[in-house]
C-alpha cells in the first residue's frame, strides 16, 4: 500500500502486527502495550520497528527508547482527539525523535495541515484516492502566525 | 487598530478558500455529519432551529467602520436585515444559507474579518476591556496583548482539538469589564515594584452548567513569557483534560479535580522547558503597539462651553449623557454607549440600516472605530464633548439611544428558544415581558446598577450565574420554567448567583423580577446598590416577598 512521506508518494514497507500476531519478517508496527511487554525480543527483530500510539498513551513511555523505533504511527481513533498533536509536538520538541512520524487511523483530510506543522511527516491514508488529496492539502496555508515544530 | 498586513490577508483569504473547499466537500458527500460539524464549528457555522448560524469573529470587540457597513451589507444580503452581538464581543447571524458562507467569508476577508474559531472545541477570540486605551483606571492599555493573542492561537495546529472550548480575556484596568476571572485563562496586566508592566495570569474559571471563579496560577509573569505561559497552560489541559463527558472537559474541571497546587507544578515544570527561546521581544511588542496609537485627539476639547448648556436645557439629554456616556481620560472627550436595549427590540440585536448609520457617526465623531462591548451594546470610544448633542439626536432618531447602560433594563440575553437549537426556554419574549413591566425609566434609574442576565438554558451564553439577578430557562415536562439567582457578578468582587428557590412558571418571571427589586426599593439603604443589598440581608427578604403566595 502507498502512503505520504516528506510530500512524495512511496510503498509503505511495514506490516501493522496485533499484539498476538506472531512476528513476521521485515519492517513491524507494533502497538506501544507491545513494544513494552516484548521490547528485548522485538531489539532483536532484524527489520525495522515501527510503534503505534494511541491518544491515551504516554508519550514519555517511549522517550529512552527512540533511538531504535524507526516509525512512530499516532493511531486516531477518533479525529477530535487532540491529544496526538501534542504527542507529535513532544516526541519533535521534547524528545528530539528524528525517525518517521506517521498519521494513521481517523484523522481528516483537514487535518494534514495542522499534523505537518506539530511534526508529522508521513500519512497513511484510509483509501488510496486520498493520496492526491493529502498531497495538496499539505499546502492548506502558506503562512503561519506561531512557533510550532514546523 | 490592528491593520492586516499581506501575511494575515493572505492567511484569512486561504481560510476562506479551505472552508470553500469544506463546504463543497460535505455537500458532495466527502464528508460525513460529523466530520463535517467539527469543521464548520471551526469555522462558525452552527445549525440551529430555523437555519444555520454564523458567528463571526470581532478581535477584543474592535470595529471599524468599513467593517461595520459590511456587516450591514450582509445583513441584507445573506440574513434578514439584521444581525446579532454576543457576549463574548463577536456577531452572529441568524439566517445565512449553508451553501452561501463560503461566499460570506470571502466579503469579510476583504474587510480584514473573518470567523475563524468562534465556536469549536479549540481556542476563542481573545475578549477585553470595552473601553480599552480609553479609560481612566487603566494601568497600560491591553488591546496589543490582545492581538499578540489573537495571532498566537489562530489556526494554532497543536491545540485545536481540545478536549472543550477555551476563552481567553484580557483587562488593563483596576476595574475588570472584562469578566476576567470566568474565562478559562485571565489575563491582568500589572506593574511589578520596578514598575515594569507584566501579567497576573488566572485559570480554571467558567460559567456554563458548573461555574467557578478563575483562580490565579501566577501573580506575576514578565512580559516576554507571555506566549510560552499560554502554551503550558494549553499543553497541559490537551493532554490531561478529560474527554469522556463534555459537560466535565473545561480546564476549570482538570483545575478543580487536579487542585490549583497540583496544576500549577504541572505547567510550571512544563512551561520551565519551552520559556527559553520563545520570548516576546521588546521590538515585537513595539510593532503591535504602534498599531493602538492614540488618535489625533483635538488639545482644544475641554474648551467647549455647549455641552454643559445642553445639558441645563434638555433633561431628556442630560439622563443619556448621565447613563450612556463614560469618563475618558483625555480632557473634552467622552465613551458614548450606544443602547442595543431599546425595549421593543431583542438585546443585542441590530438592523442594516442602524449598523451603517453608526458607522457614519464613527466616522464623523469617533475616529471611524466602534466596539463592542461584553454586555451587547456599542461603544463610540473617542468623542469630542461638543458633538454629544448632536450625536445623541442622531442616536435618538435610531432608536440607539435608550438611556439605560447599566440598568436593570440593559439586559443580557440569549436568543433562547426562539433560534437556538440547544435553548430550553424562550429568553426573548421573557426580556421584553420584563421591560414592559419597567417602562418608567425614573424608577429604573432609582433602582440603579442591576444587572440582569437571562439565558435559555444552563450552557448559560448569557451569563445569568454572574448576574446580579439571573435568570435561567429550564424545561419540565415540556413547558418552561424559569430559576432566579441572585447576588452574581462578573466584575472585580466576582461571584456566583445564589439560587432564589423553586423555578417559577413562565407567567411568573415578571412578577418575580418586579417583585425582587421592589423589597430592593423598600429596604435598601441609603445609596446602598442591589448587589450590596443582598451581601447585607442574604436571599430570605427576597424569597419570602416572592414565594408568598405559593
Amino acid at each position: 500500500m502507498q502512503i505520504i512521506k516528506d510530500n512524495a508518494i512511496i510503498e509503505d514497507t511495514y506490516t501493522t502486527l496485533a499484539d498476538d500476531a506472531n512476528l513476521t519478517s521485515g519492517d513491524i508496527s507494533i502497538s506501544l502495550a507491545r513494544w513494552k511487554r516484548d521490547r528485548e525480543l522485538l531489539l532483536a527483530h532484524p527489520g525495522k520497528l515501527g510503534v503505534r500510539i494511541l491518544a491515551a498513551d504516554t508519550t514519555a513511555d517511549l522517550a529512552s527508547d527512540l533511538k531504535h523505533i524507526h516509525l512512530i504511527e499516532l493511531d486516531f481513533a477518533d479525529f477530535a482527539d487532540g491529544r496526538l498533536f501534542s504527542h507529535a509536538w513532544l516526541l519533535r520538541g521534547r524528545y528530539h525523535y528524528q525517525g518517521e512520524i506517521r498519521a494513521t487511523g481517523h484523522y481528516l483530510m483537514d487535518q494534514v495541515f495542522y499534523l505537518s506543522r506539530v511534526g508529522v511527516n508521513a500519512f497513511k491514508p484510509a483509501k488510496a484516492e486520498q493520496l492526491p488529496t493529502i498531497l495538496a492539502n499539505l499546502h492548506d496555508f502558506s503562512v503561519k502566525y506561531q512557533p510550532s515544530i514546523v | 487598530m490592528y491593520q492586516y498586513n499581506e501575511q494575515d490577508q493572505t492567511l484569512v483569504e486561504e481560510r476562506a478558500t479551505q472552508y470553500r473547499r469544506q463546504t463543497e466537500d460535505f455537500l458532495k458527500g466527502e464528508l460525513t455529519e460529523d466530520q463535517f460539524r467539527a469543521l464548520r464549528l471551526r469555522n462558525g457555522l452552527y445549525i440551529q432551529t430555523h437555519a444555520p448560524m454564523l458567528r463571526i469573529a470581532v478581535p477584543y470587540g474592535l470595529l471599524n467602520s468599513k467593517q461595520l457597513r459590511k456587516l450591514a451589507h450582509i445583513a441584507r444580503e445573506f440574513d434578514k436585515g439584521y444581525c446579532h452581538f454576543t457576549t463574548r464581543q463577536n456577531v452572529q447571524f441568524n439566517w445565512p444559507e449553508l451553501e452561501r458562507v463560503p461566499d460570506i467569508l470571502d466579503e469579510l476577508a476583504s474587510v480584514q474579518m473573518h470567523s475563524i474559531q468562534t465556536s469549536g472545541n479549540c481556542m476563542r477570540n481573545t475578549t477585553s476591556d470595552h473601553l480599552a486605551g480609553v479609560a481612566i483606571d487603566e494601568i497600560e492599555d491591553p488591546r496589543p496583548y490582545c492581538e499578540i493573542i489573537r495571532q498566537w492561537t489562530t489556526l494554532h495546529p497543536e491545540f485545536d482539538y481540545l478536549p472543550r472550548k477555551f476563552k481567553i480575556a484580557v483587562s488593563g484596568a483596576l476595574q475588570d469589564r472584562a469578566a476576567t476571572q470566568l474565562h478559562d485563562i485571565g489575563v491582568h496586566l500589572v506593574k511589578n515594584d520596578a514598575g515594569e508592566t507584566g501579567f497576573r495570569i488566572l485559570v480554571g474559571g467558567g460559567l456554563g452548567r458548573t461555574p467557578i471563579i478563575g483562580q490565579v496560577i501566577r501573580p506575576f509573569l514578565e512580559r516576554k513569557h507571555l506566549l510560552s505561559y499560554l502554551e503550558a497552560i494549553l499543553r497541559i489541559y490537551n493532554l490531561f483534560g478529560r474527554r469522556d463527558n463534555k459537560y466535565k472537559a473545561r480546564i476549570k474541571i482538570l483545575v478543580k479535580e487536579t487542585g490549583l497546587e497540583q496544576f500549577s507544578e504541572m505547567v510550571e515544570a512544563e512551561w520551565r522547558q519551552i520559556k527559553d527561546g520563545m520570548e516576546l521581544t521588546d521590538e515585537r511588542i513595539e510593532v503591535i503597539k504602534a498599531h493602538f496609537t492614540p488618535p489625533l485627539y483635538d488639545a482644544n476639547a475641554s474648551q467647549d462651553q455647549s455641552l454643559a448648556a445642553q445639558l441645563s436645557a434638555n433633561p431628556a439629554f442630560a439622563t443619556w449623557y448621565q447613563y450612556n456616556t463614560a469618563a475618558h481620560r483625555v480632557p473634552g472627550y467622552r465613551a458614548a454607549f450606544i443602547s442595543l436595549k431599546a425595549p421593543d427590540s431583542p438585546p443585542g440585536d441590530m438592523t442594516d440600516t442602524q449598523l451603517d448609520a453608526v458607522a457614519d457617526l464613527a466616522d464623523r465623531y469617533s475616529f471611524g472605530k466602534i466596539r463592542s462591548t461584553h454586555r451587547q451594546n456599542l461603544i463610540l470610544a473617542d468623542v469630542k464633548q461638543a458633538d454629544l448633542f448632536t450625536l445623541w439626536q442622531t442616536l435618538t432618531s435610531l432608536k440607539l439611544a435608550t438611556p439605560n447602560i447599566g440598568t436593570v433594563t440593559d439586559i443580557i440575553c440569549c436568543p433562547g428558544l426562539d433560534f437556538c437549537s440547544l435553548a430550553n426556554a424562550g429568553s426573548i419574549g421573557v426580556v421584553q415581558e420584563i421591560n414592559e413591566a419597567l417602562d418608567n425609566i425614573d424608577y429604573v434609574h432609582d433602582i440603579g446598577d442591576v444587572k440582569i442576565n437571562m439565558s435559555g438554558c444552563m450552557n448559560g451564553c448569557a451569563h445569568q450565574s454572574v448576574g446580579h439577578i439571573g435568570i435561567l430557562g429550564v424545561d419540565k415536562k415540556g413547558a418552561e420554567w424559569y430559576q432566579i439567582t441572585l447576588g452574581g457578578s462578573s466584575e472585580n468582587e466576582a461571584a456566583i448567583g445564589e439560587r432564589l428557590g423553586p423555578a417559577v412558571a413562565r407567567d411568573e418571571v415578571t412578577q418575580a423580577i418586579t417583585t425582587i427589586l421592589d423589597v430592593y426599593v423598600k429596604q435598601r439603604q441609603e445609596e446602598e446598590s442591589f448587589l450590596d443589598m443582598v451581601k447585607r440581608v442574604g436571599i430570605t427578604p427576597f424569597k419570602e416577598r416572592v414565594y408568598a403566595d405559593h
